[in-house]
């Protein structure tokens, strides 16, 4: 078969470059992501090398990825750690939606982009990434600081804020009524609150469905259950994404710990191509006229992220180091603004410049988090040496 | 014992010195030893990756000495009892061999209440017991009866 010959070398080659630049990546000390969407413009719209046959593969990969993204942010954390984290970091977690959804829904309106784009625009604005947060604090060392709690809780709360947007979101982009709309928060609502229950006190039940001693039997449960329940939620309209993750959060336990780490070499694969499809459908002459936008959304939502960890970490009585350390670290936004970006322009909802500003938007704080967590400390030192010339570091 | 959501656990104190010391549990069962930076304790000045197995040797260092203590204790009542630990050294002669072998208690009136191997206690070990290199034999005895069961573990 001539054909799959092709398409073989072709994907071959895409899985290649991309461990490729993961490994240039995680090198230089910062995320894949602004990479793979990168990789995914040079070979898009007049691209270096036309890729050809493999789309209906890479379509419904992307797809897969974003399934798959979503079931594992709702496993990543246990329906009783949503529950803590909703008691006791409520007030960080508002601070943190209002600080930096904002800049986003003021740019959709400034573009006039309606409501729907300012509310996909906060979204996009507003979500950290858990990914790339946990991955640098690991790296750096500083899961044991005091102020890491007060990060790792406020990732939590967007997780729970993540399970009340989505379905607005998309109930907003399938373009119901204002009642419509209600209509569709209201269900959103009722579903998390329905989901939380039983995750709480049946969990083991929805595990029990999934799991199995046996970890090839396990990851064929695992994965069918998850794209089953995609597929249904996006055939009631709720979006495939949004079913995946109330899913995660059902699965609980043993089970949730099993999957995460079964799942999760996959979920990268799939991503990866996710990120790539993303970039080779953003029309790369369409970034420049945004560029601006972009680099202001970044600088603003850079210093409001900083803030809402330093308001965050110096309620809990973390020191002043700890405050700057606490704001750098929340700092990146990744895969899910993307994915929100995706779900928006894929529905054909707000115009093409959206993908554009949210890849480079993205492009930029991907890049930044990282870096951002790790410079914050001589430049806190610096900043507090100056103040006090006697003081020591 | 602090949460850490989507990691684990970590459970830490400050010591006397003003450090900040503990142990992060992740989920998958590994732990990490942190110790707090000097001058910032929010701060670690180090995270030490542990397997089940090292830590679970640390916590027999750090503890074995407190498990004897515990034991002299109660033997302080009892006046002219004494508990000491001696190592078995590598290569050494009961490296290897039985307890029994050793008839410690027939020739010195000492008896051995515990091994400690890879911080785990053994605790009352039988006579058919095997010696490895490394195990901290805790043994109860008159003073005599100690010094002369040193020299037979050390030499036979």
């Amino acid at each position: 078969m001539h054909e799959t010959t092709i398409s073989l070398i072709e994907l071959g080659a895409v899985f290649f470059g991309l461990g490729i630049l993961g490994r240039l990546a995680w090198r230089i000390g910062i995320s894949p992501i602004p990479l793979y969407l990168i990789g995914g413009l040079a070979f898009g719209h007049g691209g270096l090398i036309p890729l050809t046959g493999i789309d209906a593969f890479t379509d419904l990969a992307s797809e897969i990825g974003v399934v798959l993204l979503l079931l594992l942010l709702g496993l990543e954390y246990s329906a009783a750690e949503l529950m803590t984290g909703l008691r006791r970091s409520w007030m960080a977690g508002v601070v943190d939606i209002v600080l930096n959804a904002l800049p986003g829904a003021l740019v959709g309106l400034i573009l006039g982009w309606g409501p729907v784009g300012m509310l996909a625009m906060a979204g996009v604005t507003y979500i950290s990434s858990s990914g790339i947060i946990a991955k640098v604090l690991g790296d750096l060392g500083r899961l044991g600081n005091r102020e890491t709690p007060v990060v790792l809780s406020v990732l939590v709360f967007e997780d729970l804020a993540m399970a009340v947007y989505l379905p607005i979101l998309t109930a907003v982009l399938a373009g119901v009524s204002f009642v419509g709309g209600l209509t569709a928060v209201g269900i959103s609502l009722a579903a998390i609150t329905v989901v939380l229950v039983v995750a709480l006190k049946f969990g083991r039940y929805v595990s029990a469905i999934v799991d199995s001693p046996d970890p090839e039997v396990f990851l064929l449960r695992v994965l069918g259950a998850a794209l089953l329940v995609a597929g249904l939620a996006s055939q009631l309209q709720v979006s495939a994404a949004v079913g995946a993750f109330l899913l995660g959060i059902a699965i609980s336990g043993s089970t949730a710990e099993n999957a995460t780490r079964m799942l999760e070499p996959l979920r990268d694969l799939f991503a990866a191509v996710f990120f790539v499809v993303f970039g080779l459908n953003t029309d790369p002459s369409a970034m420049p006229p945004v560029l601006g936008w972009a680099v202001a959304l970044a600088v603003v939502t850079t210093l409001t992220k900083v803030a809402t960890g330093w308001w965050a970490a110096r309620r809990q009585g973390i020191g002043p180091m700890g405050q700057a350390r606490a704001g750098a670290a929340l700092v990146a936004r990744g895969e899910f603004s993307i994915v929100i970006a995706g779900l928006t322009v894929s529905s054909g909802a707000v115009d093409n410049r959206m993908a554009a500003l949210a890849t480079a938007y993205v492009l930029l704080m991907a890049i930044l988090g990282p870096v951002a967590a790790r410079v914050v400390e001589p430049l806190a030192r610096a900043a507090r040496n100056r103040l006090s010339p006697a003081g020591s570091a | 014992m602090t949460p850490l959501p989507g990691i684990g656990t970590r459970q830490d104190f400050v010591i006397r010195a003003g450090r900040r010391i503990g142990v992060i549990t992740y989920r998958d069962g590994k732990f990490e030893l942190i110790v707090s930076q000097e001058g910032d304790p929010d701060a670690c000045a180090s995270s030490i990756p542990l397997t089940p197995d090292e830590a679970s040797a640390l916590a027999g260092l750090l503890g074995a000495p407190q498990l004897v203590a515990h034991l002299g204790n109660q033997h302080r009542d009892v006046t002219g009892v004494d508990t000491r630990q001696i190592p078995v050294v590598p290569g050494s002669v009961f490296d290897g061999r039985t307890l029994g072998e050793t008839a410690l208690r027939t020739k010195t009136g000492a008896s051995i209440v515990a091994v400690v191997r890879a911080g785990n206690v053994h605790a009352s070990p039988r006579p058919d017991f095997v010696f490895a290199g490394g195990d901290l034999v805790v043994v109860v005895g008159t003073a005599e009866g100690l010094e002369a069961a040193t020299d037979i573990l050390a030499s036979g």
